[in-house]
This record gives structure tokens, C-alpha cells and sequence, in this order.
């Protein structure tokens, strides 16, 4: 009666026909055994030109796809290691470095590696400017001088620095991503209006690698290829589909049904709930990015070193990464991450309420009150409460200040915070980057533009200046790290700054994948050794 | 009743209400270019500082204020912004340096095709159950369909759709699972098909890849179902009281007594003049599903413009924001002049 005879006819076949649709038969259960399939968030990718890229997502890419003079091992990240280059020295002087290439390694393109190519590519990394520019500037290169600075001499390339900086400063940054290789011919074809291909390179790649860059959407992901007769031997993962998954729900349902190989971005609670799945394995790695507190030394009370002391004791440093951080952070109390040339690993302060309350009276600060500032970040938020709750117990007054990250950071730029929670991540391999904000201000005048870490906590790190212009000047790698050791036992000690953690990563794994690396706190993923 | 006499003279009448209509639409869009605008403004977020981050010097940030205008006084930057937006110019990301109109043109067939086969999906359901609960109002099926429409109303998608996957691809395996296909057949599709439409059953049924197209079916069908049930919600619950409304008119009764069968009278007769409101019900629906898919789309790994935007605002990115926006207030008042000119031509009375 209600409906008309054809209609409901019609109406059960469409229904029949959606049944069909959606039937299991058509549906895959795993990922293709030569095939890594990927979920993580890649919306940070602003450029896959390596001389641009300098977001994690954007150097993973990089890292596969292209290759420097020197390297970094990604099973065991310690040191340089040839990469496009088999040898290298340094002059009496230590202002000219001399790189042998390697013969008979191609690019993808099949053109042959040249050491005019090499000495392309750092030219072409400093001319174009991009973010990352600023890690080979620091050897007095410039758009105007590299073309000296920088040459090829039949199978060498030559580099010279305005200083005789530490070797091993100049090699650890020879391994970030700014430092690549490209293909100069084919890149050369690509320029458009003089940008040195640089709108090509954002979508395309013309290196060295394991991988060639077949596809790329903003969004949604990439896909790598493997190059046949790579010269480190050929990847088993005949292709990688990095598919971009935000939720980090979606990636575990994914993962546990075998639809991908790899999550990068599960959550606490999630790897929690995979913990036990026969399927699956979690594999957990440190980041470069670390947590710390700091004070602003306009404000006198920071200067008082027993209550500094008083408040390294009063963070339940060990109870807060096993409740609340649930692994995402561990501790760490140094300015340089584990992974870093001259990293401290040893975590002398502990939670001791009764410590910190002697050191108080001794400091003979009276009901101290901090306002400290905090980005609306759940992670970060809690945090603060733990940390709020714990200097309560030790007799320090904390209020919380919590607002939008941009908006704290310009107040914490302007010096115009109490206190501030806040992270920091290094920029380049070497420890430098840390240790040239974190104890380096040599103007702490309001308009100065330092900028440094230090300078805005007002903090005049004193004779930690000159530590840290040694320590990078230091010809002698052993003495270099023992340098950086020594900086940060007077640093953490010293300063207005508590470095409590620093990031853990928790890639998350069907059982049968091994051997897939994460570059930990100095490199990028390499998928290139990666079996299943 | 249905059919009035001409009009004496049409075409001016005509042309009247269409320059009435476009002066309106341009109003409308210059409306949603001043309120984009402003939020853009207001919001406590320094955009420069956004981009520029923890490293930049004060001068640097100071030079990228003045490349992106922000120096300039409120009313000035807001003509440039509309001008912008008349030549088609919807800004650059400041995340990725890609121009937003670029971004969107690839994001917004994924979002168009989900929405488009929700509403199917919500119009297929929601109009027959429209109709059977108000040719029974009171009875036990009248009931069911205001029970299923509440829950679709009342149940928050994000939700909805995590429980959806769960159980749909999670446990029982009947559908794809997040994502717009599997990842073999994903690769598949960036090297074997060319995209015309951007619309991935489109493109793979011209392409005559079926296997492909029932792997994108059995990924959509889920999230256009859950959306197309939240639509279904609203469409049934308007179907059955303009049906209601129109049952209870006198030709109606004429119709059932000149003998006439009852499916004739409520499919033809009645839903005739039930279509002229309902028509507008649904572009409505349709609008607010090109717009309100963003927690879909995120729970789903569905590349389209609600998870751009959403991502964009997580970045402080407010041109990709602004003009994913704009692109959705307009496709709001296009849905609208639509169902306007269709109310036209199925009510006569409107010619």
C-alpha cells in the first residue's frame, strides 16, 4: 500500500546490491609483503626539497631519498661515517676540509655523482635560503662567498670555514638534511625563474638514496620506490606508503587489522591497549625534543641558588613519566639529548620534599610564589599540575598561567614571564645547538638580539660563555664531549633552567617488521633497512 | 490547486527575481568575507610568531609582518583581501607555501563525494521513512523512525564514527577501513589512473577499474552511511510533517475518493507539493554535510576539506583556514540559489 510495487522491488535489489559492495571478499587483509605501509601525521611537510625541508615528516623523506658526503649509521647514530664521500682530512690550520668522493655511485637519474656535485649542493643549500640555511652559514658561508668557500677539485670538494672550528662540528652538520646531495643536471633543467628547481624539488627528488619519490600529496601521504642496485645494497621494502593518519585511534584499528605495518603516533593509551597483542610490538626510542622549566632572572629571587636547588628536588621526575607521561617523556636532566655528542645520561635530581624544604629555609626565601606559564596542551597541562602539586608540598606557591603556545611564546620572547614550561627541540646534529642557547648570552640588555635561550630568562651565563666558545673551537673529539660534560654539570647546577625530560617515540608494529630505525634524537627514519 | 493561472507577462517578473537574487548573493558573499575577515583578526594568535616560531630574530619576524601586509591599517587590508578573493586569489598557505585555492581544488571532491553520497543515502532513507510515519502517525513504525531520527540527532558523529569503525571494519570486517582505499589499490590508483574528477568512484568507473571502485565503495560506504544517517534524521523527521500537512487537504480526499490507489495519492499526489519544502530541507543538509564532516573526516583519514581546515587551524595557518572557509560559505550559497531556482520550477505557483 505504501509503496508503489516497482519501488519496492527496486528497493531490494539496491539493497542487495550495497550488500554486495560491501562483502568481505573484497576487501585485502594485509599489506603487500615487499610493500611498508606507514601511518603517521605528515601534515608538518612544508617542502621535500632537501635544502628547505626541516620538519620531522619532510627529513624522513629526505633521509630515504637522498645522502651527504657524511653519514650517520641509523642502527647505531654515534658519529660521521662515509656517506657519498670515502674519505676526508683537515688542514694544519683547520680552516680547509678536503672530501674524497666515492667512484661509481649514481643518481637516481643515472647520472654519475660528481664532486661538482656535491660542492653544487651546498652552494644551492645556501644561495635558496631556505629554513635550515643557517646550519652551514654558521661556517662563514654566505650567498655571496660560497662559490670560494665551497669548490671541486676533480674528485674532491673542498670546503673552507672563517674559523678553525671543532672538526666534528663541521661533520655532524654535514650529516642534517640541508647537507644533501642532489643531482645538478637534473635539477639545473627544473629551474624556473632562478629558484634553482626549488618548486620541482618540493614534489620530486633527484638524489642518491635507497628511494626515489614517486608521489606525493599534501595530506594524504607519499610513496617511496626502491632503486634497484642501490650502492648500499638493494631495500628489501621494494616500495614505502607513508599513508597521513591524524587520529591516532584510526592507526591503531588500522594497525590491528593489519592494514598497515607501522603507527607512528599512537598515543599513551593506546599503546597501552596493544600491550599484549601477540601481533603486534612496540618499540620505544628518544627523541631530540626536551622538557624543561626555566626562570626569568629579572625577577631576583631566581638568582638564589639554594632555591634554585630547592626546586630541582621538588619535580616527581620519575612518578610523573610513569603516571601521566606514560612513556611519551623519560627523564633526563641536561640540556644536550641522549643520542648527542657529550650527553649526560645520569639523573642526579629526585623527588625529595624534605630535601627541597631544607634547602628552602636555607635559602631563607619565605613563602616564594611562581607564576609560570603554560601552553593549553594536555601533556603539558598536566604536567604543570604535578609540577604545581609537588613544589606545594615543598612549601613554593605556584600559579598557573595557561594560555595559547604563539601567545607564550611571545611573552616568553619579550622576557616578560615568571616562570615558563616549555620544549625545545635541537636543530642540527651537533651540540652546539643546544649549548649555544641554552649557555650562551654574551648581551643580557633588554634590547639586546641575542635571543638566546639564556638571554630571555635574563639569565648571563658567566664564564659558561667561554666553555661554550671552547667547546666548539675544540679540535679533539674526546675533549670536545668531555667539554660539553663539564658545561652541563655547571649548567644544571647553575643556571635558572630544569631540564626534566626529554620525548619519547613509541613506534607501534605488526610483529613481523624488524630492523626499522627511527633516527632517535639526531636522524631521521630509515626505511631502507626495514624487513618483514 | 497545483497549477495557477500564467502570469500576464513572466519575463520581467523573471529577470526582476533573478537580479534580486544576484544583488542578495553578492551581499551574502561580501557578509562572509567581513566576518572571515575579522575572526581572522581578533583571534588572540599572533599569526606572524605562528610561522616564525622559536628561532627568528626580531627583525625577521618584524619583515614578515610587512610581506604579509599586517602593517598596513584594518580597512586597507581588508580591500586587498576582497579584491584578492574576486580574482580568485584565496591567499597562501603559510604552512606549506601552497596556495589555498590549489589545496582545495585537491581536497574538495573527496569531501564532495562523501557528502553527495551521504545525503543519497539520507534522502533514500529518510524520505520513505518520512513518509510511512505519517501515513501511520501513532503507530508502532511512527515511533521507530522518531526513535532512530532522535538517536541521529542526538549522537555525536565523532563518536558514532569511531564505534562505526570499530565495529563495521574493526570486528566484523564488512567494510574498508580508514582512508579512501586499501593501500595496494591506493598506489595502484596513483599510478594507473588518471584523476578527472578528483572523486575516486568517479574516476576508477571511467577508468572501467571495478575492482578499485569496490574497494573506494567499501571505504566510503561507512562514514557516507553515519553521515548519511545523521542526515536521514532531520530529512524523515521534516518528510513526515509536511506529509502530514499535506494529507490532510481536501485533495486529497477527492483523489482517495475518485478511487484512486494510496500509493498514487501519497507518491504523487501529495509528495508533489511536499517536495517544494523538502527540496530545500535537503540542500540544506546536503550544505551542512560539506561543511560538518570535519570529525568524519579526521576519524576516517579522509583527505578532504574538513581535515584541511582542521589542520590548518591546529598550525595557525588562518589563510588555509580563511580560505577553506570562504570555499564552504560559498558552496552554502550556491546549495541555496539552487534549491531556490528548483522550488521555481517544481512549485508553479513560484514561475
Amino acid at each position: 500500500m505504501f509503496l508503489s510495487p516497482i519501488l519496492r522491488h527496486a528497493g531490494v535489489a539496491a539493497t542487495a546490491a550495497l550488500m554486495l559492495g560491501t562483502a568481505p571478499g573484497v576487501l585485502l587483509a594485509e599489506t603487500p609483503p615487499d610493500t611498508l605501509v606507514i601511518a603517521d601525521a605528515i601534515d608538518d611537510i612544508v617542502s621535500l626539497d632537501p635544502h628547505e625541508a626541516y620538519e620531522f615528516s619532510g627529513l624522513d623523506v629526505v633521509n630515504n631519498v637522498y645522502d651527504g658526503l657524511v653519514e650517520l649509521d641509523p642502527s647505531q647514530p654515534t658519529g660521521p661515517q662515509p656517506g657519498l664521500a670515502e674519505s676526508w682530512s683537515v688542514s694544519e690550520d683547520g680552516m680547509t676540509f678536503t672530501f674524497k668522493m666515492k667512484p661509481g655511485i649514481t643518481f637516481s637519474s643515472g647520472n654519475p655523482v660528481t664532486a661538482a656535485d656535491a660542492a653544487y649542493s651546498l652552494q644551492r643549500a645556501v644561495k635558496i635560503n631556505k629554513s635550515p640555511a643557517f646550519i652551514l652559514n654558521q661556517f662563514g658561508w654566505t650567498a655571496e662567498n660560497v662559490d670560494q668557500m665551497v669548490t671541486a677539485d676533480g674528485d674532491t670538494v673542498v670546503l673552507k670555514t672563517d674559523k678553525a672550528y671543532a672538526p666534528t662540528f663541521l661533520y655532524n652538520c654535514l650529516t642534517a638534511g640541508v647537507a644533501s646531495i642532489v643531482d645538478m643536471k637534473t635539477v639545473m633543467e627544473h629551474d624556473a625563474n632562478g629558484d634553482m628547481g626549488n618548486e620541482w624539488l618540493k614534489t620530486n627528488s633527484a638524489g642518491t638514496g635507497a628511494y626515489v619519490l614517486k608521489s606525493y600529496k599534501p595530506n594524504e601521504g607519499y610513496i617511496l620506490e626502491a632503486r634497484a642496485g642501490h650502492w648500499r645494497g638493494d631495500a628489501a621494502m621494494k616500495a614505502v606508503f607513508m599513508r597521513h593518519v591524524p587520529e591516532a585511534a584510526t592507526q591503531r584499528l588500522l594497525l590491528e587489522k593489519g592494514d598497515i605495518d607501522i603507527a607512528r603516533e599512537l598515543t599513551p593509551v593506546d599503546i597501552e591497549g596493544i600491550t599484549g597483542n601477540a601481533d603486534l610490538k612496540i618499540q620505544k626510542d628518544v627523541g631530540g625534543q626536551i622538557f624543561y622549566l626555566s626562570f626569568n632572572q629579572k625577577n631576583e629571587l631566581y638568582k638564589n641558588q639554594k632555591f634554585l636547588e630547592a626546586m630541582r628536588y621538588a619535580i616527581d621526575y620519575q612518578g610523573l613519566a610513569e603516571t601521566v607521561l606514560k612513556g611519551s617523556m623519560v627523564p633526563h636532566q641536561a640540556f644536550l639529548p641522549n643520542g648527542y655528542l657529550g650527553a649526560l645520561e645520569d639523573t642526579p635530581f629526585s623527588f625529595d620534599v624534605e630535601k627541597a624544604k631544607a634547602l628552602l629555609a636555607e635559602s631563607g626565601v619565605t613563602a616564594p610564589k611562581i607564576v609560570m606559564d603554560v601552553r593549553n596542551a594536555t601533556d603539558r597541562m598536566e604536567m604543570a599540575q604535578s609540577i604545581q602539586n609537588t613544589f606545594g608540598q615543598a612549601g613554593i606557591t605556584v600559579e598557573l598561567n595557561i594560555g595559547e603556545g604563539a601567545e607564550q611564546l611571545k611573552r616568553y620572547r619579550a622576557r616578560q614571564h615568571d616562570a615558563t614550561l616549555q620544549s625545545w627541540g635541537p636543530d642540527y646534529p651537533d651540540p652546539q645547538t643546544n649549548a649555544g642557547s641554552f649557555a650562551w648570552n654574551d648581551n643580557n640588555a633588554d634590547d639586546a638580539s641575542t635571543g638566546t635561550l639564556a638571554w630571555r630568562n635574563s639569565y648571563d651565563p658567566g664564564p659558561l660563555n667561554d666553555m661554550t666558545a671552547a667547546a666548539v673551537m675544540e679540535r679533539d673529539g674526546d675533549k670536545r664531549a668531555a667539554m660539553y660534560r663539564d658545561l652541563q654539570e655547571q649548567h644544571r647546577t647553575t643556571s635558572p633552567f630544569i631540564v626534566m625530560f626529554q620525548i619519547g617515540y613509541n613506534s607501534a608494529m605488526r610483529g613481523n617488521v624488524s630492523n626499522f630505525f627511527t633516527g632517535g634524537a639526531i636522524d631521521s627514519a630509515a626505511y631502507w633497512l626495514v624487513t618483514k | 490547486m497545483t497549477a495557477s493561472s500564467a502570469p500576464v507577462s513572466p519575463w520581467p517578473a523573471r529577470l526582476r527575481g533573478l537580479a534580486g537574487a544576484l544583488i542578495s548573493l553578492a551581499l551574502t558573499l561580501l557578509g562572509l568575507l567581513f566576518v572571515t575577515f575579522i575572526i581572522s583578526r581578533v583571534v588572540p594568535i599572533d599569526p606572524v610568531l605562528s610561522i616564525m616560531g622559536q628561532r627568528a630574530s626580531d627583525a625577521q619576524i618584524e619583515e614578515a609582518r610587512v610581506a604579509l601586509g599586517l602593517d598596513k591599517p584594518l580597512w586597507h587590508q581588508f580591500l586587498i583581501y576582497v579584491g584578492n578573493m574576486l580574482r580568485g586569489d584565496l591567499g597562501t598557505s603559510i604552512g606549506s607555501g601552497e596556495p589555498v585555492l590549489q589545496a582545495v581544488a585537491r581536497v574538495f571532491p573527496a569531501t564532495l563525494e562523501l557528502a553527495t553520497l551521504a545525503t543519497i543515502f539520507g534522502v533514500l532513507a529518510g524520505v520513505p521513512a518520512g513518509v510511512l510515519a505519517a501515513t501511520r502517525p501513532g503507530s508502532l513504525a511512527d515511533h521507530l523512525v522518531r526513535l532512530v531520527g532522535l538517536m541521529g540527532y542526538s549522537m555525536p558523529v565523532f563518536w558514532l564514527g569511531l564505534i562505526g569503525l570499530l565495529l563495521f571494519y574493526g570486528i566484523l570486517g564488512w567494510v574498508g577501513g580508514p582512508g579512501r582505499l586499501d593501500a595496494l589499490y591506493d598506489m595502484q590508483f596513483q599510478f594507473e589512473v588518471t584523476p578527472v574528477t578528483g572523486m575516486i568512484l568517479l574516476d576508477t568507473a571511467l577508468a572501467g577499474k571495478w575492482d578499485m571502485f569496490a574497494n573506494a565503495f567499501s571505504h566510503i560506504v561507512l562514514p557516507a552511511a553515519l553521515l548519511g544517517y545523521v542526515s536521514m534524521a532531520y530529512i524523515s523527521r521534516m518528510t513526515r510533517s509536511f506529509m502530514m500537512n499535506e494529507l490532510g487537504q481536501e485533495y486529497i480526499t477527492t483523489a482517495r475518493v475518485k478511487g484512486m490507489p494510496e500509493w498514487r495519492v501519497i507518491w504523487v499526489h501529495a509528495m508533489r507539493n511536499v517536495l517544494v519544502p523538502l527540496i530545500t530541507v535537503i540542500a540544506l543538509s546536503y550544505a551542512y554535510l560539506l561543511e560538518g564532516s570535519v570529525l568524519t573526516e579526521t576519524i576516517f583519514a579522509w583527505p578532504g576539506l574538513g581535515s584541511y581546515i582542521t589542520e590548518a587551524l591546529g598550525r595557525n595557518d588562518m589563510p588555509a583556514v580563511l580560505g577553506g572557509t570562504v570555499v564552504v560559505g560559498v558552496a552554502f550559497i550556491t546549495l541555496n540559489l539552487v534549491s531556490d531556482l528548483l522550488y521555481r520550477l517544481v512549485d508553479p505557483r513560484a514561475r
